[in-house]
């Protein structure tokens, strides 16, 4: 048999059409999702396909969008929101953190707030500064809030599958460098369950724990890494909330070294919270090497080419990164 | 350094009527339009990044209002902000090195065409955020009038935009504290791909005016005079303390939204009856009618911006490109200076 490739684009596509069709309570909404097909073409032609009523496409009003799926989750709907850039989650703050992320601990638990908010993230672009930000953390701080950010086509149609399961919101941050990218997609449904890590590659020098598009940066760099007699094992911490640190502390013990890396800005970031939580286990012991984060620099996204990859971690500074933690200084 | 001849108000109130306003606007209208089909030429030959919004067919707007201003005058501008920035005055040279990513562009390349901010003419800056300037202009005219001087602030935004939450509780902050602020939206038909017919349920955005207690006109955005006098109006207004003024362009892009677009919702049909409207055209037309500027005059013109943008393209593109070690100390002022 010979394996299904399509893109991410195409798999997020796919999951939301087939979750509308084995489910009438599901919708979409979202600016420019309709006859646009999205800004990224996610939604491409399930506009034709299931019509205004279901691919609702929206004016600019991203709080009143939120707010809107937010109310229709409760009383029984399944929205799934795209924000057009992860950047506008910004809007309609009040409505995922004050409101949705809130209801169902503060109303006492009869009612639940089961949304998925779907938006891209990330820089690569040249958008600039205020269309390029990873704000995974600002969500993932956030009781009530769970968050994926899927590193593959394979892994965005079971993570937004298990997103539109779950009872809960669900912010899914999808990379916009990954959006053309393909892999293997099976063609029937599948869950990926949220609140587990993944391990994506097998190393005994140095574990790699990583998100989104530095999955596969990571994994590129380990193919490099391994002509160079470096065998990395990669961590994909595909769900950010809940986080399972099992298979992260079981190849630190493994490795005795951890490299953290992360396109956001390295002050309060996510990657501290796993440093935090390997520091506050048994793990700890083993490692031989302080704990290594490669980040984004602490600056909003420049437009410039050169400027915007100075900022974000690239293929080469993983692996310059990773043979300073193999060797040790 | 390249940049147009300051704009300049008619003597008798109708810019195409008068020899120095013509000819200003003209220098404005084109310089715009020149520029914009310049930097959609380098994106297309790939020598430009990112993504970029065109304002072609819409530069009576941006034209007209700034004809009204004074330089000490402020203006917030949007993603769509290439024909803000060059009425307001701003060097053509500065504009196109930020968006060739140059060290010496206006944001020093760290903005790109969706940030240019000449703060030597009062342009506080486009922005990529959808209605995000349309408080900050509010804020900008508060501060005038505390600190008692008559400038005003003119916030530059589309149709689109007035479906955000900002722009209402922009309105009626300036509505209630009478603040000296002109809100010009150019209603060019639609944000994005969504249609004002579609994202709205009423018949002119002006009407919005009225839920906040100030006025608001509806006016030919592809007509330099009309969108200068509504602008002159409404300037006078603010200027004396009496509050805010919305005012409706109605106008139209005929490029697509950005870089990417298909144009799949809209016609051929409307974007070649638009063009049949080209503001430049009917501004040359009724300058020459009236006797404001002959053939020789606008030919003349056309041909000193085509060379002013011409220039800005070399000028621009011999400088150093923007520099990354900055970029860490760049991101907080240093106290003091
Ligand atoms: C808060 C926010 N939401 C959405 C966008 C994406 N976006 C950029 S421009 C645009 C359309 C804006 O329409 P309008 O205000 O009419 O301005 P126009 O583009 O027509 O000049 C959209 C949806 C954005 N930049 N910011
Ligand atoms: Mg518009």
């Amino acid at each position: 048999m010979t394996e299904r490739i399509i893109t991410y684009a195409e798999a997020i596509r796919e999951a939301i059409g087939q979750a509308m069709e084995t489910d009438e309570n599901v919708f979409m909404l979202g600016e420019d999702i309709g006859i646009y097909g999205g800004a990224f073409g996610v939604s491409g032609d399930l506009y034709q396909r299931f019509g205004k009523e279901r691919i609702l496409d929206t004016p600019i009003s991203e709080l009143g969008i939120v707010g809107a799926a937010v109310g229709a989750a409760l009383v029984g709907m399944k929205p799934i929101v795209e924000i057009q850039f992860s950047d506008f989650t910004a809007q309609a703050m009040d409505q995922i953190v004050n409101q949705a992320a809130k209801i169902h601990f503060m109303l006492g638990g009869e009612l639940s707030v089961p949304m998925v908010l779907r938006a891209p993230s990330g820089s690569g672009t040249g958008a600039a500064a205020q269309h390029s930000q990873s704000l995974e953390t600002w969500f993932a701080h956030v009781p009530g809030l769970k968050v994926v950010m899927p590193s593959s086509p394979y892994e965005a149609k079971g993570l937004l599958l298990a997103a539109l399961d779950d009872p809960n919101p669900v912010i899914v941050l999808e990379h916009k460098l990954l959006y053309k990218t393909s892999g293997h997609v099976p063609e029937e449904q599948y869950r990926i369950p949220i609140g587990t890590s993944n391990k994506v590659r097998d190393g005994r020098a140095l574990t790699i724990v990583a998100s989104g598009v530095m999955v596969s940066r990571s994994l590129e760099a380990a193919e490099t890494l391994s002509g160079m007699g470096i065998e990395v094992e990669v961590i994909d911490v595909r769900s950010l909330s809940p986080l399972d640190m099992a298979p992260i502390n079981e190849s630190v013990k493994k490795t005795g070294k951890v490299m953290l890396v992360q396109e956001a800005p390295k002050h309060v970031g996510f990657m501290a919270e796993v440093a935090a939580r390997i520091a506050e286990g048994d793990a700890l012991y083993h490692l031989t090497e302080p704990v290594r984060r490669l980040c984004g620099m602490d600056v909003p996204i420049p437009y410039a080419p050169q400027l915007e990859k100075s900022v974000v971690p690239q293929l080469d500074d993983i692996v310059a990164a990773a043979v300073e933690v193999n060797r040790g200084i | 350094m390249t940049s147009i001849s300051p704009l300049l108000a008619p003597a008798k109130g109708v810019v195409s009527h008068d020899q120095p306003s013509a000819a200003s606007a003209l220098e404005s209208l084109l310089a715009i339009r020149f520029f914009e089909e310049a930097v959609d030429g380098l994106f297309a030959r790939g020598l430009m990044h990112g993504t970029m919004h065109l304002s072609i067919g819409q530069e009576a707007v941006a034209t007209g209002v700034c004809a009204a201003l004074r330089k000490t005058d402020f203006i917030t501008s949007t993603h769509r902000g290439h024909s803000h920035c060059i009425a307001k005055g701003a060097d053509l040279t500065r504009m196109m090195a930020e968006l060739l990513a140059k060290q010496t562009g206006y944001c020093r390349g760290r903005g790109g065409s969706m940030h240019i901010a000449d703060v030597e003419t009062g342009n506080l800056g486009a922005n990529g955020i959808v209605a995000g300037g349309i408080p900050i202009a509010a804020g900008a005219a508060l501060a005038q009038k505390m600190k008692g001087n008559d400038n005003v602030v003119v916030s530059f935004f589309g149709d689109g935009a007035t479906n955000e939450g900002a722009f209402h509780e922009a309105m009626n902050l300036a509505a209630i504290w009478d603040l000296p602020v002109i809100f010009v939206c150019e209603n060019n038909k639609y944000g994005m791909s969504n249609s004002t017919e579609f994202s709205m349920r009423i018949e002119n955005i002006a009407e919005r005016a009225a839920s906040y207690g100030f006025e608001g006109v509806t006016v030919d955005g592809n007509d330099v005079d009309e969108v200068f006098q509504a602008a002159a109006a409404a300037v006078e207004k603010a200027r004396g303390g009496k509050g805010p003024t919305l005012i409706e362009c109605v106008t139209y892009r005929h490029k697509g939204h950005s870089k990417s677009d298909k144009n799949l919702y809209r016609t051929k049909e409307e974007i070649e009856d638009w063009k049949t409207k080209d503001p430049i055209g009917r501004f040359e037309h009724k300058a020459i009618e009236a006797g404001a500027l002959n053939q020789d005059q606008v030919d003349a013109i056309t041909e000193k911006m085509r060379d002013a943008v011409r220039t800005a393209i070399t000028e621009a593109s011999s400088a150093p490109d923007s520099d990354p070690a900055e970029l860490l100390a760049s991101v907080y002022r240093e106290a003091g200076k």
